[in-house]
């Protein structure tokens, strides 16, 4: 009972400190050294957003280093033959603030992930692939493949440099908006997880209803 | 004096290896050097391999590229697994997921057009046919493989039957 009446005497302290006009402090101090003292906390907190945004701090930990991040450099999106690639955060973080900070706050569920061993071993990741990367597929199906879009312009594809399959398929789905860059390429940066199940991943659902 | 003889002998001899070395490259330079047919591979950090003649190092061709022009090729014999004519780099192909399938199975080739996995890949081995792909033809990298526009290494004098029906009965003809 006395600690409590004493932690609401303290706040009703704190409180009347903080609502009292300041004595001492010259308005133009407050105005200005609040200014400065935005800018720098601002400035520090998107430094620090973009220090997690790296693929270093990815890997960072061994449950990425040794999974999807084992998987993503035996794929093109690591090693092709002009050594443009993309990293984590290319991919699985979105690009637009507002969008990158609800991520960010998605990702708390990470951070508890991490701190209880979810992932932890090889076993326990294999165990969970399949999960994980439905999450992702249905992220990047509800946002039209914005990420592989960032790099991967429909309008900037040039169709005739491409194989007849894929030139057929390009302008049969993409193109008319019938299908979105997920619908079929599953897996291209890391191992598929047991598709069993998933009835048909490298082409739109629509076309492989019975007719 | 007798000390001063002593390291003048002694400085001669400190200054034996440097005043040597000219006489010894001559010496030694006497085996001419190989004539090097292959370029510097060691140097180039690439990888080389020996090849037929004997202990030279070669510099390694380029791995050729695979055919992917979307054109059946004709059979040398019935029995012969068709090739794949297309890009399959990056498929993945193992208990998990069998990215062929997506397009060659049965339910698929409406949409995919492309030619099914025949009949045969539906039975198990003691002939009993099932619904679906038979565990032992599941890996279709197995037997089906996408063709380069190489030499082979190896000659190789084979003929399809029926060019050889054709020239007995050439023959057969030419001899009466």
């Amino acid at each position: 009972m006395g600690i409590i009446r004493r932690a609401l005497d303290l706040a009703m302290v704190a409180w009347r400190a903080f609502n009292r006009p300041a004595g001492h402090l010259s308005l133009g101090f407050l105005t200005i050294g609040g200014f400065v003292a935005g800018v720098l906390w601002w400035g520090g907190f998107n430094t620090a957003l973009e220090m997690t945004n790296k693929e270093a701090f990815c890997i960072g930990c061994h449950e990425m280093r040794d999974n999807p991040y084992a998987d993503l450099k035996q794929t093109i999106h690591y090693s092709n033959r002009s050594g443009v690639r993309a990293t984590c955060p290319d991919c699985h973080v979105p690009h637009k603030w507002t969008d990158k900070i609800a991520r960010k706050m998605q990702a708390s569920k990470e951070v508890w992930g991490k701190i209880f061993g979810t992932i932890n071993t090889p076993e326990k990741f294999e165990a969970k692939r399949k999960e994980l990367a439905s999450h992702e597929w249905a992220r990047l199906k509800a946002n039209n493949s914005l990420e592989c879009r960032n790099c991967h312009s429909a309008d900037s594809m040039d169709i005739t440099r491409q194989g007849v399959r894929g030139a057929e398929a390009h302008q049969r789905f993409l193109f008319t908006g019938q299908a979105t860059c997920i619908d079929c390429h599953k897996g291209i940066a890391h191992r598929l997880p047991d598709m069993t199940g998933v009835p048909i991943w490298t082409m739109p659902q629509q076309a492989a209803a019975p007719h | 004096m007798k000390n001063l003889r002593t390291a003048l002998i002694l400085s001669l001899l400190a200054a034996l290896p440097v005043l040597g070395v000219p006489v010894a490259q001559k010496a030694f330079a006497t085996d001419p050097t190989p004539a090097v047919t292959a370029r510097d591979v060691t140097a180039s950090g690439r990888p080389a391999f020996t090849g037929a003649e004997g202990l030279t190092v070669q510099e390694a061709p380029p791995i050729p590229k695979d055919a992917t022009d979307d054109r059946r090729r004709q059979r040398n014999y019935p029995e012969q697994p068709p090739v794949i004519p297309h890009q399959i780099v990056g498929y993945q192909l193992d208990l998990r997921a069998n990215k062929c399938l997506t397009c060659h199975a049965r339910e698929f080739t409406g949409d995919s057009q492309a030619p099914m996995i025949s009949v045969t890949h539906f039975q198990d081995r003691d002939g009993q046919v099932l619904g679906a792909v038979s565990a032992r033809r599941y890996f279709c990298l197995q037997c089906h493989v996408p063709q380069t526009d190489v030499q082979p290494r190896v000659p190789n004098s084979f003929r399809d039957v029926d060019s050889v029906i054709r020239e007995k009965d050439a023959a057969a003809k030419g001899g009466e």
